[in-house]
Formats: C-alpha cells, sequence, structure tokens
C-alpha cells in the first residue's frame, strides 16, 4: 500500500507540478514547433510516451547491471543517447514493416525524438533520483502524460492566439513564449496539490 | 586578407547576426532551464562553447572519413564524448556549477546548437573556419543567456551575479539591488518568468533587427532541426494545411 502511494505521488508529481515542458523546460522545441494543430501535438505526445518509457526500460538493466557494476558510470550520457538512437530507430524498422497503421500514426515523429531532450532527460533523472525500476517507469509514464496535457492544452492556446490582433513586433514567436509563460503559471497553482493527496 | 575577412565575418555572425538562441530559435531548453541566476547561465554558457568549439573541430576534421549515412550518429558519438569530458572537468574543479546545472549538463549533448552547426557548417567547412564560428556560436549563446538572467536575477531575487565567487574559486558574491533585494519579484525566477523574459527579449531583438531590415526570428520548428532531413513531420504538417484548404 506505501508502495502504491508512493508511485502515484510520483506519477502526480511528474504530470502537475514538475511537468517536462512547463516546469522543468525539457522537449521545449517540440513544444513550440508542433503544437500548432491538436491533432499532430497528440501524435508527437503519444510518441514521446512510448519512447520514454522504452528507453527507461531498456537504459535501467544496463545502467545498474553493466556501469555501475563495473564502475562506470562516467559512461551514461555516451551509452544512453547511443542506446536511445538505436532503439528510436529499431522501433521505427518495426514499425514499419509490421504495423504499417500504428506506423503512419506515430512514426513519423519518431525520428524528431532521438535529440529530444526529454528523452534523455529522464533517463538521467531517474537515476539522479535513485529510483527502483518500478519508480522509473511510473517517472518516465507520468513524465509522458504529463507532457501530453502540456502540448494539447497550448495546442489549444495556440489555436486562439492564431484569430487575435497582436502588436506587429510581438507576432510569431514573442506571443507564443508569452503564453507559454501562462500556462506555466496556471500550472504553478498545482504546487503542494500533490503532498496532500494523501494526507 | 580576403581570408581574414571572412573569418572575422564567420566569428562575428553567430554573436549577432545570427545569435543562435535569438535569430535562429535553437538551444531553448538550456536557455530557459539555466537562466535563474547569472552565475548559472555563464556557467552553461562556457560549458556549452567549450563542447561547441571542441566537435566542431574534431567534426571538421573528419568531415571526409565520416561517411554521409551515419553522420548524425558519428556527430552524435563525438559530441558526447566531449560533454562527457566537460562533465567531468566540472565535477571535479568547479562542483558547486555541477550542483547548479544538475541534468542539464548531461543534456548538452542534445542541444540543437551543437548539432545544427556540426550539421550546417562544420561539415562542409575547414577546421579553422569551423573554430572560429564554433567561437563566434558560443559566444552569441553565453551572451544570449547572460542578458536573459541578468533581466531574470535582478527582478526575481534582487542580486546581481550570485553565487559567482563559487565558479571563479574566491568569496565575492556579486551585488545586490537596493529595494529589489528587500521585496523581490519571485516570479521572475519561477519557470513562468523564463518564458515571459524569453519571449520579451525576442521580441526586442525582433524590433531591432527590423529596423535594420533584417527578417525576424522564426522558429523554423523542422527546417533549423538536423534530423529534418530523415523526418517527415513537415510533410503531414503541409499535408494538414493542404486538406483544410480543400475542405474550404
Amino acid at each position: 500500500m506505501e508502495m502504491t502511494k508512493g508511485l502515484i505521488s510520483i506519477f502526480m508529481t511528474m504530470i502537475l507540478t514538475q511537468n517536462f515542458i512547463l516546469s522543468k523546460f525539457l522537449g521545449i522545441c517540440p513544444f513550440l514547433g508542433v503544437s500548432k494543430k491538436v491533432n499532430t501535438a497528440v501524435g508527437m505526445s503519444l510518441a514521446v510516451i512510448f519512447v520514454m518509457a522504452l528507453s527507461t526500460a531498456v537504459t535501467y538493466p544496463i545502467n545498474k547491471y553493466l556501469l555501475a557494476a563495473n564502475g562506470l558510470e562516467y559512461l551514461q550520457t555516451i551509452v544512453f543517447i547511443l542506446v536511445i538512437a538505436a532503439l528510436v530507430q529499431m522501433v521505427e524498422i518495426i514499425l514499419k514493416k509490421y504495423m504499417p497503421a500504428l506506423y503512419n500514426s506515430l512514426g513519423i515523429y519518431l525520428p524528431l525524438i532521438t535529440t529530444n531532450c526529454a528523452v534523455l532527460g529522464v533517463v538521467t533523472l531517474n537515476i539522479d533520483n535513485g529510483y527502483n525500476f518500478a519508480q522509473s517507469m511510473v517517472c518516465s509514464v507520468g513524465g509522458g502524460v504529463g507532457f501530453l496535457i502540456a502540448m494539447v492544452m497550448f495546442a489549444g492556446v495556440r489555436s486562439r492566439l492564431e484569430s487575435c490582433d497582436i502588436p506587429k513586433f510581438l507576432k510569431g514567436l514573442p506571443i507564443t513564449l508569452v503564453a507559454a509563460s501562462l500556462v506555466s503559471l496556471s500550472f504553478l497553482g498545482f504546487a503542494g496539490v500533490v503532498e496532500n493527496i494523501f494526507a | 586578407m580576403a581570408e581574414k575577412k571572412s573569418l572575422r565575418k564567420e566569428f562575428s555572425k553567430g554573436i549577432i547576426l545570427e545569435n543562435p538562441v535569438l535569430r535562429l530559435v535553437l538551444g531553448t531548453c538550456p536557455t530557459l532551464a539555466t537562466t535563474t541566476s547569472v552565475s548559472s547561465a555563464i556557467g552553461m554558457g562556457i560549458s556549452a562553447s567549450i563542447v561547441l568549439i571542441c566537435s566542431n573541430i574534431v567534426i571538421s576534421a573528419l568531415r571526409k572519413v565520416i561517411p554521409q549515412k551515419v553522420r548524425i550518429p558519428a556527430y552524435i558519438v563525438i559530441i558526447a564524448s566531449f560533454v562527457t569530458i566537460v562533465q567531468m572537468l566540472v565535477k571535479a574543479f568547479v562542483p558547486v556549477l555541477d550542483e547548479q546545472l544538475g541534468v542539464y549538463l548531461p543534456l548538452i549533448v542534445v542541444n540543437c546548437i551543437i548539432l545544427g552547426r556540426a550539421e550546417a557548417f562544420a561539415s562542409k567547412n575547414g577546421v579553422l573556419a569551423s573554430a572560429v564560428d564554433g567561437l563566434g556560436m558560443g559566444i552569441g549563446f553565453t551572451a544570449a543567456l547572460f542578458l536573459i538572467s541578468s533581466i531574470r536575477e535582478i527582478l526575481g531575487a534582487g542580486t546581481f551575479l550570485s553565487g559567482i565567487g563559487g565558479l571563479i574559486g574566491n568569496d565575492f558574491d556579486g551585488f545586490s539591488v537596493p529595494f529589489l533585494n528587500d521585496n523581490p519579484m519571485l516570479i521572475f525566477v519561477l519557470a513562468p518568468g523564463g518564458f515571459f523574459v524569453f519571449g520579451i527579449v525576442m521580441a526586442l531583438a525582433n524590433k531591432i533587427a527590423e529596423s535594420k531590415g533584417k527578417p525576424k526570428a522564426e522558429l523554423k520548428g523542422c527546417e533549423a532541426c538536423p534530423m529534418a532531413a530523415s523526418c517527415s513531420i513537415r510533410e503531414t504538417q503541409d499535408s494538414c494545411d493542404n486538406k483544410k484548404e480543400a475542405d474550404k
């Protein structure tokens, strides 16, 4: 029971108070670049959730039984980025061959994700926080769901922005960033919520 | 003589005209994350610049050896090696900075400025030109971080250069700004302030660029991304647009 509580609290923290995009600033490129339409935002986020969960599942044993067991922790960055890149490539090939329908809806986002800092970020964070396997997986999936929520919310905000009369020098990216600031402000309101769920 | 002039051009373009943060809109994640204080911004800027210069030199030297098809993985390995070196040096000599940057230090690997310059410049130009390009882009990145973090730290904490002593190894602890020090606007060092200040600074940069007759910064989204060649997301977005037009 205590463990389930811990996992739920990690999950909620990753979505609300430690949201990857809005408070940790990981994955800002897709946040600004792919959030113009709700359907592309959802596709990208689902692919991110998938890759984040998969790379955590693969890098956790590699780190624990290969790197940490042999005192090679300093190789983490190189090994993880290569594992993620290879994994993404492999998933893309497998999806293309065996699940063309899924590939058509998610596969196009996959190459973009290799250099998405949220993926390498979550893997590194899990290790820095000393999470065990279950906690790492929950943290990754929670982070991905938080990413999805932020993307979808922001896609909605942006579609409203397009019909607004914006001062000329703020048009485009600056007003998008200011809008992101307001969305992020609304998430600040969740501070303290997670700690009090089980209180 | 002509060569000297073009080198100077490679150097200066990164600082103002093609500033990686404010004009090319690359490396937004570290820009937002590490600008809560000037000292961590400077630390981030210098670490990323060192990686950028070294990886530019090595990639440019190996540009005729690396096969075209596997160039991106090859670049990533080179960049990741330098990031690891910098990470170890920072941990050994400036542990304060390692604490401040935390997870963002290993994340220099996926900083799109570095992979972007490797793909756009170092893979096509000589070693000297690539080194100069890396130096210019690195200074431009650091300067943009310095500007944004100064605004955030002064307004949000009421201090300037606080904690810089930890980086250079003495006890100088920056300046405190009168009035703001007692009544800091905390929101500026929190996440929303980061987005806000970045947006406003970019708007000002656009305004200045416009008065000089230059186009304003646009997130090219995919074109700027080094993975663009292998990725089809842009076509999808275009086809979405076309479909909408057809529906009308």
